[in-house]
């Protein structure tokens, strides 16, 4: 069978157990046709009362299993209709997490890196806003759900006024 | 007949996670119209109609409230995202 040499590789992941950048990255390094730049990204449970605080903290991820992968289906597609990307990675977490945890990776190949230091932000930027995901803090016996940030929305929504 | 889901702070909210509804008349009815009758139910339903607060997917994707339903669709509500 002949390989669309045009194909972006997408990978995505929606689990309750850890992940390794390791793998992941030599994973996208074989499945990507020709990278010359593959960047990553890892985002981290932060503790976010500071110390001196009583209690355990943590962080529950609730999401909406079906609507999830084909959101971040979706805005992987976008990233790759955009610039010449060879392969993307979404792995998402959900479940309790404590603090400095890793949540989320992202990975991008292309044959340049331009294509793909933009295509990785981009598909952070959109993940914030329109994959169903939703945070609830714990410290102690104090439980609060995350509200969203306005700055999360302006730094999607710029996306949609630049070419790259 | 339609299945309505509720997520995250509106779920515990409303204390509601899925419930199933039957629409009356199925001609040119929009999400709002499915609103206007959870709502109807008074306190907390009415947050619905916070379209700051509260958005809207039908069939697992992200809608504006002029959305037409045909009466079998999975609707769901819930607040902004807060992934990543």
């Amino acid at each position: 069978m002949a390989v669309d040499d045009k194909t972006c590789r997408i990978n995505i992941q929606v689990q309750s157990d850890d992940f390794d950048l390791g793998s992941e990255y030599s994973r996208l390094r074989h499945q990507a046709d020709n990278p010359g730049a593959i960047v990553s990204f890892i985002g981290l449970v932060r503790d976010f009362i500071g110390e001196g605080t009583e209690g355990e903290q943590s962080l529950t991820l609730e999401h909406y299993p079906g609507m999830t992968e084909k959101a971040l289906q979706d805005i992987a597609d976008r990233a790759c209709s955009r610039w010449p990307l060879s392969g993307c990675t979404i792995i998402h977490r959900v479940g309790k997490l404590v603090p400095s945890e890793q949540i989320v990776a992202v990975l991008v190949a292309s044959s340049h890196r331009d294509a793909a230091f933009s295509g990785a932000e981009f598909i952070m930027d959109y993940l914030k806003t329109e994959a169903p995901f939703w945070k609830k803090q714990q410290a102690g016996d104090q439980a609060e759900w995350v509200v969203s940030r306005a700055s999360d929305y302006q730094r999607a929504s710029r996306w949609k006024n630049s070419k790259h | 007949m339609l299945t309505v889901r509720y997520f995250a702070s509106l779920r515990e909210a409303l204390g509601c996670e899925e419930e199933n509804i039957t629409l009356e008349q199925k001609d040119n009815v929009t999400v709002s119209d499915l609103v206007g009758l959870l709502s109807a139910r008074g306190e907390p339903w009415d947050v619905l109609q916070d379209t700051g607060q509260v958005l809207v997917a039908v069939n697992q994707s992200i809608c504006q409230r002029t959305q037409p339903l045909h009466g079998d669709e999975e609707v769901a509500f819930f607040p902004p995202m807060t992934g990543g």
